[in-house]
């Protein structure tokens, strides 16, 4: 007898998921950009641009350059900031049936704090996403998803103040993310998900300069991918809470790999650039591959590797 | 909107210069002048991001094979510089591309009865064929100013001709044209004007920025396509900014040149920041 409709939903740390599909902060804007190419139903659920406070410009350009096999960013976490998002974004998420999680960040941990109390009262947000790649401009910079804790207090900070499901997005630019894992688990985050770019730098030859004006940026598409997976196989194995896998997934079979490395869900960020309908396209490919392939149940798959 | 493109045709038209003509659905038809596709050159991850080209020009074709049904093409111009045009350039007639498009806000064509001065650099022409095609159907005045570091730098002045478009044209080693730098030849005809003339440029960097002077200095409304890194073309990455005119390091103000562009008022933007 073969699977007519497989069941592909999950939970995410208590938010249920018609699908694990979900769009990476930064490369789907706030939602609308691409609802002429993608039916947002489709998917499991859309991450915003990451949020801040006050409006953000960003970088000076250029802000990105293209790799063998991925992309060099540094736009500079530009965003309208926490008062337009709300006046002038929420009211598209709210026509939308699909789970809304607002990604955001701060300079300082009571930043982080404001935000979360900001976020926590918009009933259409249904999760928060920390962004915590950025330097905590109080403790002289230092970037607060490095050091285990300086994360574990912003995460404890942003904990105390809401009761929405609290994702905390781990940087791959450290020495051992399991003990970073470990650090935002105990402080409080529901859910995990990694990885954030990786640091990389272009250098044009003929002008002996950097490519980008901001000299580094972040490093995302395929060619990391075996990173991500490294990375979410040893996080899944080291803590109890969900794992969103995120880096370089292209299609579904990217995307199975990364649930059978211990992601309960995944998030599509570059593969947007390329194909606005790619999150919607991977889950099309994934219930086809389970058809074809028997599987009756998604969850069934979720860390299901044999080492 | 997303759809699957057939090459109609793809040569080089000048050393480094290429033509390509590809089908388009029915909707494509309603492109305007100075927006722009982006192009999935192959399938692979390497380039992996698309590539953007102005639309050069739309058109219906009706097969001569009686019985065929017309066909929307578009076609678009482009410079091999890289691996991603490179590959364009190796396609063939029935290859198959993937067009995101048309994208971003094109040119203002404002009042007919004023003169419209156009003026390209090399591949900078691409988006103004376009608009020199509908501002003559506009019954608009239209000349252009083209020009290029040599006489392979400047593109299809028969097409403006055969519209009508009085051109004018210079490069900077005199094979083509005047030598040196076309907007000397503008600013003549800006004087003849007495100064009564709409701009419209798209070109290398320096060249807007001292069309943009030359708007600034007789006080009339200019128009200039921007180009930008861009990954997405839908107002996504960000990666594609400009600054506008109120920027500074203090207090930056960047202008999205996919969606708000790629073409802006040369007044709304800042200039050498």
């Amino acid at each position: 007898m073969s699977i007519v409709k497989p069941d592909m939903s999950v939970n995410l740390a208590g938010i249920p998921l018609r699908n694990p599909v979900m769009t990476a902060s930064g490369t789907f804007g706030y939602g609308e950009e691409f609802s002429e190419y993608v039916n947002l139903e489709a998917i499991g659920a859309f991450v915003t641009k990451g949020l801040s406070l006050k409006p953000r410009a960003g970088n000076p350009t250029p802000r990105i350059v293209e790799t063998p096999g991925g992309m060099l960013n540094a736009i500079g976490l530009q965003n309208v900031g926490i008062d337009a998002f709300i006046a002038k974004k929420i009211p598209f998420v709210r026509t939308v049936n699909t789970p809304c999680i607002a990604n955001f960040f701060g300079d300082t941990v009571d930043e982080y704090a404001e935000m979360t109390r900001r976020l926590n009262e918009i009933p259409e947000v249904v999760a928060l996403e920390m962004n915590i790649s950025c330097p905590n401009v109080k403790q002289g910079g230092i970037v607060f998803g490095t050091d285990p804790a300086c994360a574990a207090s912003v995460v404890a900070a942003c904990r105390a103040v809401t009761q929405k499901p609290l994702i905390v997005k781990l940087s791959p630019n450290v020495t051992d993310v399991v003990a970073m894992a470990r650090a935002c688990v105990d402080a409080g985050a529901d859910s995990l998900s990694l990885i954030n770019t990786l640091i990389g730098m272009a250098i044009d030859l003929k002008k002996r300069r950097p490519v980008l004006a901001n000299v580094t940026g972040g490093f995302s598409g395929p060619a990391i991918k075996p990173i991500a997976l490294r990375m979410v196989w040893q996080v899944a194995r080291a803590v109890k809470v969900p794992i969103i896998g995120i880096g370089g997934i292209m299609n579904a079979t990217d995307a199975l790999e990364f649930i059978l490395a211990g992601a309960t869900a995944v998030q599509v960020g570059t593969a947007s650039f390329i194909n606005p309908g790619a999150a919607q396209t991977i889950v099309e490919e994934i219930e086809a591959w389970m058809v074809a392939n028997g599987v009756a149940d998604i969850k069934t798959l979720i860390g299901a590797l044999e080492v | 909107m997303q759809f699957t493109s057939m090459i109609l045709s793809n040569a080089e038209i000048s050393p480094g210069y290429w033509r390509m003509r590809l089908t388009a659905p029915q909707e494509f038809a309603a492109a305007t002048p100075g927006q722009f596709v982006m192009v999935r050159v192959n399938g692979a991850i390497d380039p992996l991001l698309r590539r953007p080209f102005a639309v050069f020009d739309v058109g219906v074709h009706t097969p001569p094979q009686s019985g065929a049904v017309p066909q929307v093409y578009f076609e678009m111009l482009y410079r091999v510089v890289g691996k991603g045009t490179a590959m364009l350039s190796a396609l063939h007639e029935t290859d198959l591309l993937d067009i995101l498009g048309p994208l971003g806000t094109g040119f203002d064509q404002g009042n007919a009865d004023e003169e419209k001065l156009i003026v390209g650099g090399g591949i900078g022409l691409a988006p103004l064929y376009l608009l020199a095609r509908e501002l003559v159907t506009r019954k608009s005045p239209v000349r252009l100013f083209a020009g290029g570091r040599t006489r392979d730098d400047i593109l299809c002045i028969t097409e403006f001709e055969r519209l009508g478009v009085e051109c004018y044209t210079a490069t900077e080693d005199g094979s083509l044209g005047e030598q040196g730098l076309v907007t000397e030849a503008l600013k003549r005809r800006l004087d003849a004007l007495k100064g009564k003339a709409t701009l419209y440029a798209c070109g290398p960097d320096g060249m807007l920025h001292a069309v943009a002077k030359i708007a600034a200095q007789y006080g009339i409304p200019c128009q200039v396509s921007l180009e930008g890194y861009m990954a997405c073309g839908v107002g996504a990455c960000l990666g594609c900014v400009a600054p506008g005119k109120g920027h500074s390091p203090e207090t930056p103000d960047y202008r999205c040149v996919c969606t708000e562009g790629p073409v802006f008022e040369s007044s709304d933007l800042k200039w050498g920041a």
